[in-house]
């Protein structure tokens, strides 16, 4: 029985509009980490609050524990939500923010002292518990939020883009401190995110939306190695996968693949490239730059190189993609095929 | 280049004390002029035995406080500012926290409805209350109609709104909650919207009801807004002398006087000037007191 299961869950927002969120089928598994990744406005957050029971589904079935739970209210639903704002409760200290669920969920008095300490060790915010919300950091607000969400010991846990609100260096190790906390209370999450390398990085498994629309439920290598259609090939990795058009198929290759030919020694297709850019990111160097040949002239492809001391500006190379790397997608659905033949030139 | 010299004139000018002065000057002669010189009048005058038409005075020391202290309906009146008062803001707290919550989601009609709400507010206060008296009349009121309309009351038996002691308490009161019910709305509306959907909604999915949310969660998250609100309807009904001018004229016997309404009924109306001054210096502590805890909500609001 899954934790989470919706049926052809749809929302829409206004008649006669597109959906905000459409026939979505999902079934979580135990104790996973599932991220729902999609640019703004893909309907991911809407899904998550229709879970959350904060927003109501114009058809569909959601299912929590095997149970219907579209007219239950959230507090019926034993869920946690850990918001992006975090929003805690700005008038109460940090343990009342934590007790608060028990209160409300008539939790007795007498255990809300162990409970909350129980929380707030899981997280190391036993010495803040005298604190207001706002004499606190934006890291320790998350582990407060997420105190407070663990506290009542949910079914599930839904987070929707918890770490949008933390500058670059906090972000990275929040989010290794929530991989943490997951690894080990072993609940159920939803994780909610605009951003590929927080899904890539923490999901289990990978759902990407795009206009409502489920596109891809996968895990991270299957979403990025195998993607489903041109949409998921082209959002996951950055940059993005080329795509280039022959006939009545789409042919795409990452960038890392895109190398200059004397470094492949397996059947590659060769290609002649330009070089127009060179950018330097310390680890990595990212080239791009005009293909030359009569089918593909003047399309623009980006390279991802270890090192691209020797290439200079505005010269042309001998540059190759290995045969198994590349992708097949159909043209007009966009869809993943198998591999095929295409004339190159 | 013109520009640049200009700018650099025009901040010169702004340091400059004379031109912050003038600037300032209005504030300050506005105040001086039109409540410091009453202000200093009036205890000027309740030290003497002034009196209307009556171009001698003397100093006669504490006297006037004394014989006011000893005076039944200054009682009567002191009583009746602090029921007035206190137990309008009660009402009107309650009353504008319920309109604020129904008044918050979109619904049809919900302009006008709050268009309406605010209607006591923007009409003159002497013409809601002249509407008041007529609705509250001994002979023509629609209340007493009503009521005998639906055989609650037979003819000629129905109660005096404004002429029983206690009716007449309750009706003034009545009066004074219907005028700050708006503005304390309006107020607490705003401050409502000031408070992040977030917040709500993690009381929801953490458990909480309706009411635990409100009164746990959005209520007191909306506590500074609300003390500028019960405040500012502090000043308004004990200062206030027009509703029970209007309503009652203090009466019937002086049950439904007030601070303000006795001063103008002895000083002006009674021609004892010193008398209607003593009683209004009554005021000055408790305003001072409020005038405190405004300007201290002030400063939090500002350094927030």
């Amino acid at each position: 029985m899954a934790v989470v299961e919706t049926r052809d869950l749809t929302k829409v927002f206004k008649e006669g509009q597109l959906g905000a969120v459409n026939h979505v089928n999902l079934e979580t598994r135990e104790g996973e980490f599932l991220v729902f990744l999609g640019p703004s406005g893909s309907g991911k957050t809407t899904l998550l609050r229709m879970i959350a029971g904060l927003e109501t589904p114009t058809s569909g079935e959601i299912l929590i524990g095997g149970q219907v739970v579209n007219d239950l209210s959230p507090r019926e639903r034993r869920i946690a939500m850990v918001f992006q704002s975090y929003a805690l409760y700005p008038h109460l200290s940090v343990y009342k923010n934590i007790a608060f669920p028990l209160k409300a969920q008539n939790v007795k008095k007498e255990l809300h002292k162990e409970k909350v300490e129980w929380a707030a060790s899981l997280l190391g915010i036993g010495a803040l518990l005298d604190r207001k919300p706002r004499e606190l950091s934006g890291g320790e607000r998350q582990r407060v939020a997420l105190a407070r969400a663990i506290v009542r010991e949910p079914a599930v846990f839904l987070l929707d883009e918890p770490l949008s609100n933390l500058d670059a260096k906090l972000r990275a190790s929040a989010r290794e401190e929530l991989e943490r906390f997951h690894r080990r209370v072993g609940t159920t999450t939803i994780y909610v995110t605009h951003d590929q390398v927080e899904a890539m990085a923490m999901g289990d498994r990978v759902m990407v939306l795009n206009k409502g629309v489920v596109r891809q439920l996968g895990t991270p290598t299957d979403v990025y190695d195998n993607p489903a259609d041109t949409f998921v090939a082209t959002f996951l990795g950055s940059p993005p996968m080329n795509l280039a058009e022959l006939g009545d198929v789409i042919v795409g290759f990452r960038p890392e693949h895109f190398r200059p030919a004397p470094t492949i020694s397996d059947a590659a297709v060769p290609f002649r490239f330009k070089v127009e850019n060179i950018e330097y990111l310390g680890s990595e160097w990212i080239v791009s730059g005009t293909l030359v040949g009569e089918k593909l002239e003047g399309k623009k492809v980006f390279s991802r190189l270890s090192s691209a001391q020797n290439l200079q500006l505005g010269c042309m190379y001998d540059f190759a993609v290995p045969q198994s790397y590349l992708k097949f997608f159909d043209r007009s659905s966009e869809k993943r095929v198998a591999p095929r033949v295409v004339s190159w030139h | 280049m013109a520009l640049a010299s200009n700018k650099i004139k025009s901040i010169g000018a702004a340091q400059s004390p004379l031109l912050g002065a003038a600037m300032f000057s209005p504030a300050v002669l506005y105040i001086l002029l039109l409540v410091g010189g009453p202000f200093f009048l009036a205890i000027f005058y309740a030290f003497s035995d002034a009196r209307i038409g009556n171009a001698e005075m003397h100093f006669v020391g504490l006297e006037n406080f004394r014989s006011i202290l000893q005076s039944p309906s200054f009682r009567v009146a002191i009583r009746n500012s602090f029921i007035f008062t206190i137990c309008s803001q009660i009402v009107v707290t309650v009353g504008a926290n319920i309109l604020a919550i129904s008044l918050e989601k979109t619904f049809r009609g919900r302009g006008l409805i709050r268009f309406l709400i605010l209607l006591p507010w923007v009409a003159p206060i002497a013409l809601g209350a002249i509407g008041w008296k007529w609705i509250l009349d001994s002979i023509y009121s629609v209340i007493t109609w009503a009521l005998v309309a639906v055989h609650i009351y037979k003819p000629f038996s129905a109660p005096m709104w404004l002429g029983e002691p206690r009716l007449a308490i309750a009706s003034v009161l009545l009066v004074h909650s219907w005028r700050l019910m708006p503005f304390s709305t309006v107020i607490l509306l705003a401050g409502r919207t000031a408070i992040p959907k977030d917040i709500p909604e993690a009381a929801a999915v953490d458990g909480a009801g309706f009411w635990r949310t409100q009164l746990q969660i959005v209520i007191p998250m909306m506590r500074p807004i609300i003390s500028v609100a019960v405040l500012f309807g502090l000043i308004f009904t004990f200062t206030d002398m027009t509703v029970v001018y209007i309503l009652t004229a203090g009466g019937p016997f002086d049950s439904t006087q007030t601070l303000p309404s006795l001063a103008f009924a002895l000083g002006i109306q009674g021609s004892d000037l010193a008398a209607g001054a003593a009683i209004s210096l009554f005021l000055v502590p408790l305003l001072v007191i409020i005038a405190y805890f405004m300007l201290r909500v002030a400063h939090r609001a500002e350094v927030n």
